[in-house]
C-alpha cells in the first residue's frame, strides 16, 4: 500500500517530445515506472524510449488505459494541459512545470473542485513510492522502501531529509512533492488525510516553508483527526518580510503573515515536533517510532 | 514586477478610471514647470516602489512655485529606504472630503480573486487590516466568470460607502477588476480612493504589480521593467537569473533549490551566525552558473565567507565538482574562505574531485555551516 501511487499506476507523459519530458522519461522508465503513453499535440504516431505518443491526453487513455499523467509542458501552455488532464479523468496529475501564471492556476483549480482527480503541484518535484513507481523529476536512488510518509512543498529539501532518514534506516511509504506555488492542487491536509487512511504510514514528516497558511490548516486537521503521528520542518526562519524566497509561494507578506513563526507555534500546538534543523527531523522520527 | 506609480496611473487611466492631472519630471526645473502648469496646490511624489512613501518624507504638498522648487530640490536624489529618487510626479492635490480603499488581489488560500472595500482608507490601511478585519469587506471571485456587476454594488454598499458614490465606486471597482484580470496583476490597489467635495471618485494613489510568471503575455508591461535602482547586488543577480535575496549578516550562501537555500540561511543562524545572502542558481551547476554565483558572493563587501551547499539530485556530484573547479579557475585568487558541501547521486565521488588547496570540503550540512560560521568569526575579530 501506499498513497496516490503505485506500481499499477499507468502514466501518460504530457510533453514528453520535449528536452524535460524525454529526459525524465528515461529516468522514470528506469526506476521502473510504468510509462504507457506521451501526450503531445500534433506528435502523434511518434515514439519517446519506445513509448508509444498520441495527439490528445483522452487518445491515450483510451488507447491504454492510461490513469495518471506527469506534465511537462512549458508555463504558457501547462493550464491547457492541465484543464486537458481534468477532462481525461484521470486519477493523478502531476504537474513539474514552473512559472504557470497564477491566474491560470486559479482557473485550473476551480475547476479541479468538481472533478475526483488528486493535482499535485504545479512547480514540485513530483511523487514516488519508492520500489514501485515514481512520476516526476526525483532522484530515486536516495530513497528506500519504508513506512514514513513524507510531504514537502520543496525539492532539494525533500531530498536533504530523505537523504537522512534513509540513512538512518527510515525508509518512505511515498513521498509527495506538493510544490511551492501559491496555488496547488493537493495541500498539505489532503496529503495528510491520504496517509491518515493508508495501513502502509506509520508516521508523517510534514516540511513546511514560510509564506500562505497552509501549514496552520495542517496542524489544525492534525490536532483535530490525526491518528498518525507527525513530525515537522519549517524552512525560511531567517526570512525578511516582502521578500520572494525562490518560490512563488514563499514570502512573508508585509503584513505578517505566512512567517515560520506562526506555524512552528501551531504545529507545536497541535503536538508536532518541529526540528531546528534536517537532522533534528530524523531524531523525532526516531522518537516517533520509539 | 512592480510598476511606478505614474506607470499604474497610466494604465488605470487609460481603462477610465479618474485620475489628478499630472507630470512626471526629472528635473528640478521640470518639476517647477509641471507644477505651474497644473497650477497650484501640487503635490511632489517621490518615485521609487516602497511603501509608506509619505511618511519616509517622499511626498510633499506645495502652495507656490519657491516651496515646489524646494519639495523638488529635496525630494530628487534622496534615499527612500534605500532607493535612489530619479523622478518626481507632479500632480493636482485634490481636495477631499473621504479616502476609500479598494483593491484587488490573489487570496491564495481559497484559490480565487479577491475584491476589497474599505472606507478607512489612507496610510494606516494595514492597520486597519490588522486590528480591524471587519472595516475591509472582502468579495471572492469566481475566476471562470469575472466579477459580476453585483458583487461590485454588494461590496461597495457593504461597506457602507454614501450611497451618492456608490455606483462611481462600483464601477472603479469593477474596471480595477477587469484590468487585473487582462494584465495579469498580482495586486492592483488604489488607497486612497478620493471623494471630493464634489463628490467626485479620484485614484490618488496607484499600485498594479504583475505576476512575474504572466510577462511573457504582457510584452509591453515587460518593457518597462527597468534595472532595480535600488540594491547593486540585486541588480547583478537579475542579469545572471538568480533568485536572490541581500541580506545583512557575513556568511555568503550559495545553493541549489529554494527550500534548501532558505534552511541553510537558517542553519546559519541556529549556528549562531548570519546569512549575508539567499542565492538560489537552480538546478544543475555548470561552470559558468557557478562562476556567476561565486562572484556575487565575492563582491558582495559584507560576506566574510561562502557556504556552498548543494544536494545532487538528477544533477550528479562529480559533474557539480567539476563546474565548481572549473568556476574557480576563472578567478585569480580566492578572496574569502570557501566551503563546499555535496550531498546526494555521485556525492563521494564529486568530493575526491573538488580542489581541496582552494575550496574546504565538508560531508554534513551541519559540519559545512559550522565550518562556514567559524571562518567569518575568525575574519571579524
Amino acid at each position: 500500500m501506499s498513497v496516490l501511487v503505485d506500481g499499477d499506476t499507468r502514466v501518460v507523459v504530457q510533453g514528453i517530445t520535449g528536452g524535460e519530458g524525454r529526459f525524465h522519461t528515461a529516468e522514470m522508465l528506469e526506476y521502473g515506472t510504468n510509462i504507457v503513453a506521451g501526450a503531445v499535440p500534433g506528435r502523434g504516431g511518434q515514439e519517446v524510449a519506445g513509448v508509444p505518443v498520441y495527439d490528445t491526453v483522452s487518445g491515450a487513455v483510451r488507447e491504454t488505459d492510461a490513469n495518471a499523467s506527469v506534465v511537462f509542458v512549458p508555463p504558457a501552455f501547462a493550464a491547457d494541459a492541465l484543464f486537458e488532464a481534468l477532462d481525461a479523468d484521470l486519477d493523478v496529475v502531476v504537474a513539474i512545470t514552473e512559472g504557470v501564471p497564477v491566474q491560470d492556476m486559479s482557473r485550473v483549480y476551480r475547476l479541479l473542485g468538481e472533478t475526483d482527480t488528486h493535482l499535485v503541484g504545479p512547480n514540485c518535484p513530483g511523487v514516488i513510492t519508492p520500489g514501485e513507481t515514481q512520476l516526476g523529476i526525483l532522484p530515486g536512488n536516495i530513497f528506500e522502501p519504508g513506512r514514513v510518509g513524507l510531504i514537502s512543498r520543496s525539492g532539494t529539501l525533500t531530498y536533504q531529509i530523505v537523504h537522512n532518514l534513509t540513512t538512518r534506516g527510515f525508509g518512505q511509504s511515498t513521498a509527495v512533492g506538493i510544490g511551492g506555488d501559491p496555488i496547488i492542487g493537493t495541500d498539505f491536509v489532503e496529503a495528510l488525510r491520504l496517509f491518515e487512511d493508508d495501513p502502509a504510514t506509520d508516521a508523517v514528516v510534514l516540511c513546511g516553508e514560510i509564506g500562505g497558511e497552509d501549514e496552520e490548516a495542517a496542524a489544525a486537521y492534525i490536532d483535530e483527526e490525526m491518528e498518525t503521528p507527525v513530525s515537522g520542518f519549517i524552512a525560511g526562519r531567517t526570512a525578511p518580510p516582502g521578500k520572494r524566497m525562490g518560490h512563488a509561494g514563499a514570502i512573508v507578506s508585509g503584513s505578517g503573515t505566512g512567517t515560520a513563526q506562526s506555524k512552528i507555534e501551531a504545529l507545536e500546538t497541535a503536538g508536532v515536533p518541529v526540528g531546528d534543523t534536517p537532522e533534528e527531523v530524523v531524531e523525532h522520527v526516531a522518537d516517533l517510532f520509539g | 514586477m512592480k510598476l511606478h506609480e505614474y506607470q499604474a496611473k497610466e494604465l488605470f487611466a487609460d481603462a477610465g478610471i479618474p485620475t489628478p492631472v499630472s507630470q512626471l519630471a526629472r528635473t528640478v526645473e521640470e518639476a517647477v514647470t509641471a507644477a505651474d502648469d497644473i497650477g497650484y496646490p501640487v503635490a511632489v511624489k517621490a518615485q521609487v516602489q516602497v511603501g509608506g512613501r509619505g511618511k519616509a518624507g517622499g511626498i510633499e504638498i506645495v502652495e507656490s512655485r519657491d516651496e515646489a522648487k524646494e519639495a523638488a530640490d529635496r525630494i530628487l536624489g534622496m534615499d527612500l529606504k534605500g532607493y535612489h529618487v530619479e523622478r518626481v510626479l507632479v500632480e493636482d492635490a485634490v481636495d477631499f472630503a473621504n479616502e476609500l480603499y479598494v483593491s484587488v488581489t490573489m487570496d491564495r488560500g481559497v484559490g480565487r480573486p479577491v475584491v476589497m472595500v474599505s472606507t478607512r482608507g489612507g496610510v494606516d490601511i494595514e492597520a486597519v487590516a490588522a486590528e480591524e478585519p471587519g472595516a475591509i469587506v472582502r468579495e471572492h471571485v469566481d475566476p471562470a466568470f469575472g466579477l459580476f456587476g453585483f458583487q461590485a454594488r454588494k461590496a461597495v454598499h457593504s461597506a457602507g460607502i454614501d450611497r451618492v458614490v456608490a455606483e462611481d465606486v462600483a464601477s472603479v471597482l469593477s474596471t480595477l477588476y477587469g484590468l487585473w484580470s487582462e494584465r495579469d496583476g498580482a495586486d492592483a490597489e488604489i488607497n486612497p480612493l478620493m471623494i471630493t467635495d464634489d463628490n467626485e471618485v479620484v485614484a490618488v494613489d496607484a499600485v498594479f504589480n504583475v505576476d512575474d510568471d504572466a510577462l511573457f503575455r504582457q510584452p509591453d508591461l515587460a518593457e518597462l521593467e527597468e534595472e532595480d535602482a535600488g540594491d547593486e547586488l540585486e541588480a547583478k543577480a537579475n542579469r545572471y537569473e538568480f533568485d536572490y535575496v541581500r541580506l545583512d549578516g557575513n556568511v555568503g550562501i550559495i545553493g541549489n533549490g529554494a527550500g534548501l537555500v532558505m534552511t541553510t540561511l537558517d542553519m546559519v543562524d541556529y549556528y549562531g551566525g548570519a546569512p549575508a545572502n539567499f542565492l538560489d542558481i537552480g538546478g544543475g551547476a555548470e561552470a559558468e552558473r557557478v562562476a556567476n554565483a561565486l562572484d556575487m558572493v565575492f563582491s558582495d563587501e559584507n560576506a566574510e565567507t561562502v557556504v556552498f551547499n548543494i544536494f545532487g539530485g538528477i544533477t550528479r556530484g562529480d559533474e557539480v565538482a567539476t563546474g565548481i573547479n572549473e568556476a574557480l579557475d576563472r578567478f585569480e585568487e580566492i578572496p574569502k574562505p570557501v566551503v563546499v558541501r555535496l550531498a546526494g547521486t555521485k556525492a563521494t565521488e564529486g568530493m575526491e574531485i573538488l580542489d581541496t588547496d582552494r575550496v574546504q570540503v565538508e560531508g554534513t550540512l551541519e559540519e559545512a555551516v559550522r565550518a562556514a560560521v567559524a571562518a567569518a568569526e575568525v575574519v571579524e575579530s
